[in-house]
C-alpha cells in the first residue's frame, strides 16, 4: 500500500484535522475561499479534475467573444500555495474508502481524510443516440471543450447545437461568434421550457431567429451518420435530415455523483448526492455541495445556491451554524441579446395561481406575472425581451411585497413609466445582491458603521461584486439610507469650489468661461489650489484647447504640464517625443540617438512603444526639441493628463494572421486624439486579430480585428489597479468605430471627475456599460451630435505645444534655471551605470563632493 | 530688514507662479502674486523632503487662508510666509524677505528655518 500524499501535511502540522476537497470548480473554490477565513484550522487538500485550478464557467462563451480563457481565472496555483492549501489538479478522484477514510485519484495516489467535501459539479448529458460519439461532435462544458470546439470550427461552415435551453441557447452563441452558420435542435416543442411558458418561448424563438439562427424544436434525434455533402447527418424521428460539420451537446447537465454512488452514499431516484440542510450527505464526515447535491430532492443549477451550500458547509465544518433551505431559482440574462428574465413559479403552478400577460410581437416583447388567487402576491414572473421590470418584480415575489390593486399595471402602465418598487419599500431582509446573499439590513448595518461611499459598502459586503446584475438597485438603496441619516455626500472639488468636476465643467461650458480667474469670481472663493487649478485648466483645454503655456493658464498646471516634460526625482526631466502607433523611420531613429547622445540622455524604451530620454535639465528642453522639431517629431503628450499612446501590433500588412491592418488605424486614432486633454490619462491600443498582441483589452480604449471590420473595448486599466477592458461593440467599420471614440471620450471628459480613469468611471456610472451603450450607440441623451462636435473642434484645433513653446520668446523664457544666472543646478549629479547616465544616490553625491 | 540683493526684473516674474534665482549661490524660489496689491514671496528653492531644487515648479495656492505652493515632486505644501511644510510638523524651508521696487526684485537675508537643521 502506497503512503498517504497528504500524511507528511498532517503529521507536519501538529495533527490539524485533513480536510479534502473533490472538485475545483467554482462552488469547490468558493467553498475553500471560506474556510480559510474559518477559525478552525483544518489541513485542507483540493483535488481537481481538470488540469487548471477554478475559472468562472458561467461566462464560458465570452472565450469565443474575444475573451482570453485566462481571463475567466477566478483563482490560481500560487493563491493555494501561498494560504497553505495543497491542490492537485488534472488526477481525478476515482474512489472514496470510507472505511480507510482515502480518496484515490486516477494516477494511483491516496490522500486521507478526517472530513471530505465532494464538489464534482455536473457533466453534459449527451442523449443516448448512435453516433453521438462521432468525431465532429462535441459537449460544452469545461475550457478544454472550447478549445476543441474552436478547432473543429477553424474547417467548418455549419454547426449545429443539441437542445434549446439556457446552455444550449449560450453555445449557440458561441458557434455563432465563430461564425458558423448555426442550428439549434431542441427536443421540447420550444425554447428554454424550464425557465419560460410557451408563449415566451414562441417571443425568444422569433427573437432568435432574427439573428440568422435557425430553430428546430420537436426534434428528436434518432442516429447520426456520415452525411452526403457535410461529415455528419442528423436524422430524426419525423424522418427529416440536417447535415452539419459540426454537433455540440448542449442539452442540460447532470449531477456528477458517480463517486458517492460507488461508495453507497445515499442517491437520489434521479440523481444527486442527498444532504440535508447542514449539507451533510448520508456520511456524517462527507458533504456534498453544489450542483452534484440534491437537497429537498431538487438540484440547485446555478451558482448563486451554490456558494450559499459552499458557505453553510464551512460553517458546520467550524462550528457554526448556518443552514441550507433551498433557494430562490429566479434567473436573469442575455442570451444571444435577448433579455430573458425568469422568477419564482414562472410556469403558474401553485395552486389558484392567475396569470397577466402582455405581448408585444413587433417588439418582440412578453411580459407575464403570476399572482396569488387573491392577487395580493406575486407567485412568478416570466420576462422576454425587455429585464427592465426584474429586480422590481423579483423584490415584489421574494418579499412578499402587497400587489398595487391592478397587477396589470406593472406590466402594461397605461401612461407614464412603471414606478420602480422604490428602496423604502423593502424589508431589511430584502436580499439586494444574490450571487453574495446581502440584505438591505447589511448594508444599513455598513452605513450604521460609517462605512458611506459606494464603493467601500461593495469591498465591505462584496454585494454586486458577482454578477453585477444589483448595481443599479444598491446604489438606490445606499443614497436612500444615506438620505435618511442626513449624509450629505460631498462630492465638491477643494475648499475654492463647492462644486464635483462634472458640475465645474458643465458651469464651465454653460457660462463660457475661459479663465481661472473669472471662473473664482463666479463660481468659487480664494486663490485656488493645487487640487482646482490643474482641473480647471484640464476643462479649459478640453473646451477652448488653448495653449496650456498661454499667460492666463500657466500657473495652473500640474508639474509635468507646466514645462511640457516629465519630471524626475532630481528635478529634471524626461522627453517623449511621439511615434504614433510605435512606427518610426529608420532616420528619425537616427535623430534621437544623436540627440540623446548630444544631450547625454539616458534612453529607454517605454510600454507604449515610444523612446524616453531622461535626465534633461530645463533649460535643455527648448534645445532638445528644436532640433527634434526640424526632424519631424512632435510632442508626445507623455506629461499631461491627456491622450498618451496608441499601440499597435503590426497587423496584416506583414502579419500571416492580420485580419486587418492595425498600423493604419493606429496612426489615424493617435493623430485624430493626440493633445486631447482629459480627466486622466488616457491610453489605446489596436490589435490585427484575436490574438491580441497589442495587449487591448487593458486599454482604455481597445480595438481588435475581426474578419468582418473592428471590435471595440472600453474602460480597461493596467496600473496599480489593473481592470480588462468591456466588449462595448462588435464588427464595427472605420467611420463607425471613430464615432463611437468620440462620443465615448467625450461623454467622459464632460461627466467623470478629477483624476477618474475610465474604468473607475464606469463602475461608478449608473446604469452601466448598458447605459454606456445607450448614450454613445443609441444616442438616447441627444448629446451624440453635440458631443461630436466638440471632439471636431478639439482635433481641428490641435497644434504641437512644443513647436508653440520654443517659436514663442516669451513662453521660452520660462525654461531658464535661474532667471539671473547661466549656471546649471549644483544638485542635478550623474554617474554612469551600463553605460547610460543616472541619478546619483545621496551616498554618491556625498562622495563626489568631497573628492571634489 | 534690508533687501540688498537684486534679484531679477519684475518680467523676469511669472504671474501666480514661481521662477528661480540665485542669490549669493543658493536657489531662491521667488512667487509673484499681482493683485490689487502685487506681493512676492521668496523661499528656498530646495524641497527638502523631495531633496531637489524643484519648489519655485509648483503651484501656487491656498489653503485654509494658508498661502503655500505645492511641491512638483511629492505635493506637500509649504507655507509661503513661514516655511513650514504643512503634511509634516518636523519640516520647513526658509524664508527670505523680498520686495519689488521701481520694476526690481530685490532680496535680503533668509531668516533662520523654523526647524532646526538635523545636520
Amino acid at each position: 500500500m502506497t503512503a498517504l500524499e497528504n500524511s507528511l501535511a498532517a503529521s507536519g502540522t501538529a495533527g490539524r484535522p485533513r480536510l479534502v476537497v473533490v472538485g475545483n470548480g467554482m462552488v469547490g473554490h468558493h467553498f475553500v475561499e471560506q474556510m480559510l477565513g474559518a477559525a478552525v484550522p483544518f489541513a485542507i487538500t483540493v483535488i481537481g479534475a481538470e488540469p487548471r485550478p477554478a475559472y468562472d464557467r458561467v461566462h464560458l462563451s465570452e472565450v469565443f467573444a474575444g475573451r482570453a480563457p485566462a481571463e475567466l481565472a477566478l483563482t490560481t496555483r500560487e493563491f493555494y500555495q501561498e494560504a497553505g492549501v495543497e491542490a492537485h489538479f488534472g488526477d481525478p478522484v476515482v474512489s472514496i474508502d470510507r472505511e480507510a477514510r482515502t480518496v484515490t485519484t486516477q494516477g494511483g495516489r491516496r490522500f486521507g481524510y478526517d472530513k471530505l467535501v465532494l464538489a464534482t459539479g455536473s457533466f453534459p448529458f449527451v442523449p443516448p443516440v448512435p453516433g453521438a460519439d462521432s468525431n465532429g461532435c462535441f459537449t460544452y462544458r469545461t475550457i478544454d471543450d472550447l478549445g476543441e470546439i474552436r478547432a473543429a470550427a477553424a474547417k467548418a461552415r455549419r454547426g449545429v447545437v443539441v437542445g434549446g435551453g439556457l446552455l444550449g441557447l449560450e453555445a449557440a452563441n458561441a458557434l455563432r461568434n465563430l461564425g458558423l452558420e448555426t442550428h439549434v435542435v431542441e427536443f421540447a416543442p420550444q425554447l428554454m421550457g424550464v425557465q419560460v411558458d410557451p408563449e415566451g418561448g414562441a417571443i425568444l424563438r422569433s427573437q432568435i431567429e432574427a439573428l440568422g439562427i435557425s430553430i428546430h424544436t420537436g426534434k428528436n434525434t434518432q442516429r447520426i451518420v456520415a452525411g452526403e455533402e457535410l461529415p455528419l447527418a442528423m436524422h430524426f424521428a419525423d424522418g427529416e435530415v440536417l447535415e452539419t460539420d459540426l454537433i455540440v451537446f448542449s442539452a442540460g447537465v447532470r449531477p456528477d455523483d458517480k463517486l458517492a454512488r460507488d461508495a453507497d452514499i445515499k442517491i437520489g431516484e434521479r440523481g444527486g448526492i442527498v444532504i440535508d440542510y447542514r449539507c451533510r450527505t448520508s456520511d456524517s464526515d462527507i458533504y456534498a455541495v453544489g450542483e452534484c447535491a440534491l437537497w429537498g430532492g431538487k438540484i440547485f443549477g446555478l451558482v448563486a445556491p451554490g456558494y450559499q451550500m459552499a458557505k453553510v458547509a464551512a460553517s458546520a465544518l467550524t462550528g457554526g451554524d448556518l443552514s441550507f433551505h433551498g433557494a430562490d431559482m429566479s434567473t436573469k440574462l442575455k442570451l444571444l441579446g435577448v433579455d430573458v428574465g425568469s422568477i419564482g413559479d414562472s410556469h403558474a403552478r401553485s395552486e389558484g395561481a392567475l396569470c397577466y400577460r402582455v405581448v408585444d410581437e413587433r417588439a418582440g416583447i412578453y411580459k407575464k406575472l403570476v399572482v396569488s388567487a387573491d392577487g395580493e402576491r406575486l407567485l412568478g414572473a416570466v420576462l422576454v425581451g425587455d429585464n427592465a421590470l426584474y429586480d422590481t418584480l423579483l423584490q415584489y415575489c421574494l418579499n412578499g411585497i402587497k400587489l398595487p390593486a391592478q397587477p396589470l399595471s406593472l406590466i402594461a402602465p397605461s401612461g407614464g413609466e412603471v414606478v420602480a418598487l422604490g428602496p423604502d419599500s423593502l424589508p431589511e431582509t430584502a436580499t439586494i445582491c444574490s450571487c453574495h446573499n446581502v440584505s438591505k439590513g447589511d448594508i444599513c448595518c455598513q452605513i450604521d458603521s460609517g462605512v458611506t461611499a459606494l464603493s467601500d459598502i461593495k469591498s465591505a459586503t462584496k454585494a454586486s461584486t458577482g454578477c453585477g446584475g444589483c448595481a443599479a438597485l444598491l446604489k438606490t438603496v445606499v443614497d436612500s439610507e444615506l438620505a435618511k441619516r442626513g449624509v450629505a455626500v460631498n462630492n465638491h472639488l477643494c475648499e475654492h469650489f463647492a462644486y464635483s468636476r462634472q458640475e465645474l465643467f458643465h458651469l464651465i461650458k454653460v457660462g463660457g468661461i475661459h479663465t481661472f480667474e473669472e471662473l473664482v469670481a463666479r463660481h468659487g472663493q480664494g486663490l485656488g489650489c493645487d487640487i482646482c487649478k490643474p482641473t480647471a485648466a484640464s476643462i479649459f483645454a478640453s473646451l477652448d484647447n488653448e495653449h496650456v503655456l498661454d499667460k492666463p493658464h500657466v500657473g495652473l498646471q500640474d508639474t509635468n504640464d507646466t514645462f511640457l516634460a516629465n519630471m524626475q526625482k532630481d528635478g529634471t526631466y524626461s522627453v517623449v517625443p511621439r511615434i504614433a502607433g510605435g512606427e518610426i523611420t529608420a532616420d528619425k531613429l537616427i535623430v534621437l540617438g544623436q540627440v540623446a547622445k548630444k544631450y547625454n540622455l539616458y534612453t529607454k524604451i517605454t510600454g507604449g512603444q515610444r523612446i524616453d530620454l531622461f535626465g534633461a535639465r530645463l533649460n535643455e528642453l527648448p534645445l532638445i526639441w528644436e532640433e527634434l522639431i526640424a526632424a519631424g517629431f512632435e510632442t508626445g503628450h507623455a506629461y499631461g493628463k491627456s491622450v498618451r499612446t496608441v499601440k499597435s501590433c503590426v497587423g496584416s500588412t506583414w502579419c500571416r494572421y492580420g485580419q486587418q491592418d492595425s498600423v493604419s488605424m493606429a496612426l489615424r486614432i493617435e493623430h485624430r486624439y493626440k493633445g486631447l486633454r482629459s480627466p486622466h490619462k488616457l491610453k489605446f491600443a489596436v490589435s490585427g486579430c484575436t490574438r491580441e498582441c497589442a495587449e487591448a483589452q487593458s486599454k482604455d480604449i481597445g480595438v481588435i480585428a475581426t474578419d468582418k471590420g473592428w471590435n471595440l473595448y472600453v474602460c480597461g486599466n493596467g496600473g496599480m489597479r489593473p481592470r480588462h477592458a468591456d466588449l462595448f461593440a462588435t464588427d464595427l467599420d472605420d467611420d463607425t468605430l471613430i464615432r463611437y471614440i468620440d462620443r465615448l471620450l467625450m461623454f467622459y471628459i464632460r461627466t467623470a471627475d478629477r483624476l477618474q480613469r475610465t474604468s473607475v468611471w464606469l463602475e461608478n456610472l449608473e446604469g452601466g456599460l448598458d447605459y454606456l451603450r445607450s448614450v454613445v450607440i443609441d444616442d438616447s441623451l441627444g448629446l451624440g451630435a453635440e458631443l461630436e462636435a466638440q471632439m471636431e473642434h478639439v482635433v481641428s484645433t490641435y497644434v504641437c505645444e512644443w513647436k508653440v513653446a520654443v517659436e514663442d520668446p516669451e513662453k521660452r523664457k520660462r525654461f531658464r534655471q535661474f532667471v539671473n544666472s547661466d549656471a546649471e543646478d549644483q544638485q542635478v549629479v550623474f554617474v554612469t551605470d551600463r553605460e547610460q547616465i543616472r541619478p546619483a544616490t545621496p551616498a554618491e553625491k556625498r562622495e563626489l563632493a568631497t573628492v571634489a | 530688514m534690508s533687501c540688498d540683493f537684486i534679484a531679477c526684473h519684475v518680467t523676469d516674474l511669472v504671474e501666480y507662479s514661481g521662477v528661480c534665482a540665485l542669490v549669493n549661490g543658493q536657489q531662491v524660489a521667488l512667487f509673484y502674486l499681482p493683485m490689487r496689491n502685487p506681493k512676492i514671496y521668496a523661499i528656498d528653492n530646495f524641497d527638502p523632503i523631495g531633496a531637489a531644487n524643484v519648489l519655485s515648479r509648483g503651484i501656487i495656492g491656498e489653503l485654509r487662508g494658508e498661502l503655500v505652493v505645492a511641491s512638483p515632486l511629492y505635493k506637500q505644501h509649504f507655507s509661503l510666509t513661514t516655511g513650514r511644510c504643512l503634511e509634516d510638523e518636523t519640516v520647513a524651508v526658509r524664508v527670505w524677505p523680498a520686495e519689488i521696487s521701481n520694476g526690481l526684485v530685490r532680496v535680503g537675508h533668509p531668516q533662520q528655518s523654523l526647524i532646526e537643521s538635523a545636520a
